[in-house]
């Protein structure tokens, strides 16, 4: 019986997906789990061309995750990840850091992870200020269990437990984090690839703890159910419309941000950091010890 | 220079502090813990003592805070411990069932306080043994060790330790109120014997299997992270690349191995003391700080010329059921002495069978057992 031949489909080096070389083989759901459309793999991509940017050595970095669609972003890095407990991420992440502080420790989270059960891990790691970098990826939504609200969840928005419209009030991440004492908050949107990878960046090179909420698209659950259009293209337009660029919002009107929310950077600060500042007192308390 | 992890020589020592020096003695580079009575000064000591040593003290926001900082930094190439009362396990546990499935070696130190509940912050009481052992979901294996001294709270902690790092299983050391705040002579040696984490053999690269075991073998090598291994650590059923799985020989395989390794080990792991048992027709079972009373009482049982043994347990899980099924083989009745309503009487029951007359002698916590009411219970029952 005669076989089909095989065909070696070479292609050259600049035609290959710059991402690819960070993608584990044989990772879960091969390509991956994600909806069509679902904003978590563009920011999979920022994040890879963050580090590569950066000139870090992979190795190096730490990917850290937890349960949920986000969560699983951290299975597909090629070198050491973590994937870890709903809402307890940013607690790993401090103890891999406090064990080896030459390491990057990245958290991606999403946003039930990050305010709802893990609210206090992200607000006593913004007090700590532990050199660790957390990513909120915001689609306003529990997508993995099919589409509750979140506390990121605007008012009113339909969910699969909102059917009547959501009563109660959604957190803004940003001013939580800064408030909690984060030494970099920033904020974009999947309609942002190239600020998004630069905040991203900046995150990880910020000698404290690192913040930065990228606002993404679910369109299976929060654009199907809010009316905003069940593909990516018509909820990146309604995204784009609906953030404005911080320098622009200062200037605006209360009236002007009806419905309208801010991106862009709203802290670049140092403080002491707790790893590099437990790392000195015990490096003082065992030269002094005398017995 | 003096060497801070060994304070060798002989000390008045309470029962916390005591299991502080035997943390440090046994290589502990990090604590992460939350304030709870009465395990708080576990965490004082710990506060002071760690960065004398060089290690790190950092007081978690609660107990989930507290275990997922030692689990992490277990991977970052660490040795940790945590330590609580049966309230801060409570909370914990979901990240027991994460240390168990990661096979991420780490000690919990439970003092345990009158329940359920608040109960009684300042008292003592024995509940905790059954959360230790089955509170997370799923099936998987830890071990216990109950130790009835400040100088068991030290030895048993550096065992702790060391069995950790060989069966690679969060270990307990299940103490209680009455041992946190005893006061006895501790002597520390001038060596103690460490378990070094076993590292891969293999060098790093991109094909190395995180959750492979060896051959014949019951668990892996563990390499830290930021060593090139491309470690893929979740508490996803996996295959031994890490990829999840859902399949059902997967689910098996993972299962019985963290269930078998260390109940197919239980002879190993089986630390008792006992005395008085060759003859004996009544058995006397206890642990912890009950079993100094238990001890007492069939001292003294004896010199009445009464035919009476005791079994103090000093390894609690896995549950020594071949110790118990062999010295339990000719005695008429078992008296079990513990502070709680049955839990090592009904293990001690399941081992004996039907008809073995196994007692409970129960006290519900706050007051221990005195040697005078476990005599009392011997007469009754002979």
């Amino acid at each position: 019986m005669a076989t089909a031949p095989v065909i070696e489909k070479k292609e050259p080096e600049s035609l290959r997906h710059p991402a690819l070389k960070y993608y584990r083989p044989g990772a879960g759901g091969n390509p991956h789990i994600w909806c069509e459309g679902c904003g978590i793999g563009q920011i999979w991509y920022y994040t890879v061309i963050a580090i590569e940017e950066l000139g870090l050595d992979p190795n190096s970095v730490v990917w850290v995750g937890g349960s949920g669609c986000t969560g699983r972003m951290c299975t597909y890095w090629k070198h050491d990840y973590m994937h870890t407990l709903h809402g307890r991420p940013l607690g790993f992440a401090t103890g891999i850091k406090l064990a080896n502080p030459e390491l990057t420790v990245l958290c991606h989270m999403g946003d039930g992870e990050t305010s709802a059960i893990g609210g206090n891990h992200l607000i006593q790691t913004a007090r700590r200020n532990a050199d660790v970098t957390a990513i909120c990826v915001n689609n306003y939504t529990y997508g993995m269990t099919g589409g509750q609200y979140s506390p990121t969840t605007p008012i009113g928005s339909l969910s699969a437990t909102s059917k009547y419209g959501l009563v109660e009030d959604g957190f803004d991440l940003c001013e939580l984090v800064a408030a909690a004492g984060a030494t970099y908050v920033a904020r974009s949107t999947t309609t942002q690839p190239r600020q998004s990878i630069n905040f991203i960046k900046k995150a990880i090179q910020k000698k404290g703890f690192g913040f930065v909420e990228i606002i993404s698209q679910c369109p299976t659950f929060y654009g199907r159910s809010n009316k905003l259009g069940d593909n990516s293209i018509t909820m990146l337009d309604w995204i784009k419309r609906s953030f404005v660029r911080k320098a622009d919002w200062d200037k605006m009107s209360a009236e002007e941000r009806e419905g309208k929310r801010p991106w862009g950077e709203f802290v670049d600060t140092e403080r002491p950091e707790v790893i590099k500042a437990l790392h000195d007192l015990a490096k003082a308390q065992r030269e002094a010890y005398r017995g | 220079m003096a060497n801070p992890r060994l304070l060798t020589g002989t000390h008045l020592m309470q029962g916390q502090q005591a299991c502080a020096e035997g943390a440090l003695a046994a290589g502990c580079d990090l604590f992460a813990g939350y304030p709870i009575s009465p395990a708080t000064e576990i965490a004082e000591a710990m506060a002071r003592r760690m960065p004398q040593a060089g290690g790190i003290y950092l007081q978690g926001a609660d107990e989930l805070d507290s275990l997922t900082i030692v689990i992490g930094s277990v991977w970052g190439g660490y040795k940790s411990m945590t330590a609580t009362s049966g309230n801060g396990i409570c909370l914990m546990q979901e990240n027991i069932g994460y240390a168990a499935m990661t096979e991420t070696p780490c000690v919990i130190v439970d003092m345990m306080r009158a329940g359920p509940g608040t109960g009684i912050a300042t008292k003592s009481a024995q509940g905790d043994l059954y959360q230790v052992r089955f509170g997370s979901n799923g099936d998987y294996s830890i071990i216990a060790l109950a130790p009835e001294s400040p100088q068991e709270m030290f030895d048993l902690t550096v065992e702790a330790f060391n069995l950790s790092e060989e069966y690679r299983v969060p270990v307990f050391v299940l103490g209680d109120e009455i041992l946190s705040n005893l006061r006895e002579k501790l002597v520390i040696p001038s060596e103690v014997k460490v378990r070094e984490r076993r590292k891969p053999t293999e060098a790093p690269g991109v094909g190395y299997k995180t959750w492979a075991v060896p051959e014949g073998e019951w668990t892996g090598p563990l390499p830290a992270f930021g060593q090139g291994y491309h470690l893929a650590v979740s508490s996803f059923a996996r295959t031994d690349d890490g990829s999840p799985s859902q399949a059902y020989d997967v689910q098996k395989r993972i299962t019985e191995r963290l269930w078998n390794k260390v109940e197919a080990n239980a002879d190993k792991l089986t630390r008792v003391e006992d005395g008085f048992t060759e003859d004996a027709e009544v058995l006397v079972v206890g642990f912890g700080s009950v079993g100094r009373s238990v001890k007492a009482a069939v001292r003294q049982a004896r010199a009445e010329g009464l035919k009476v043994g005791f079994s103090r347990l000093v390894g609690i899980w896995p549950f020594p059921d071949a110790y118990i099924a062999k010295v339990g083989k000719n005695v008429k009745k078992v008296i079990v002495s513990e502070m709680n309503m049955g839990r090592v009487s009904r293990e001690v029951q399941r081992c004996l069978g039907r008809d073995t007359d196994v007692i409970l002698h129960s006290k519900p916590g706050v007051a221990m057992h005195t040697p005078v009411e476990i005599m009392d219970q011997i007469r009754k029952v002979m």
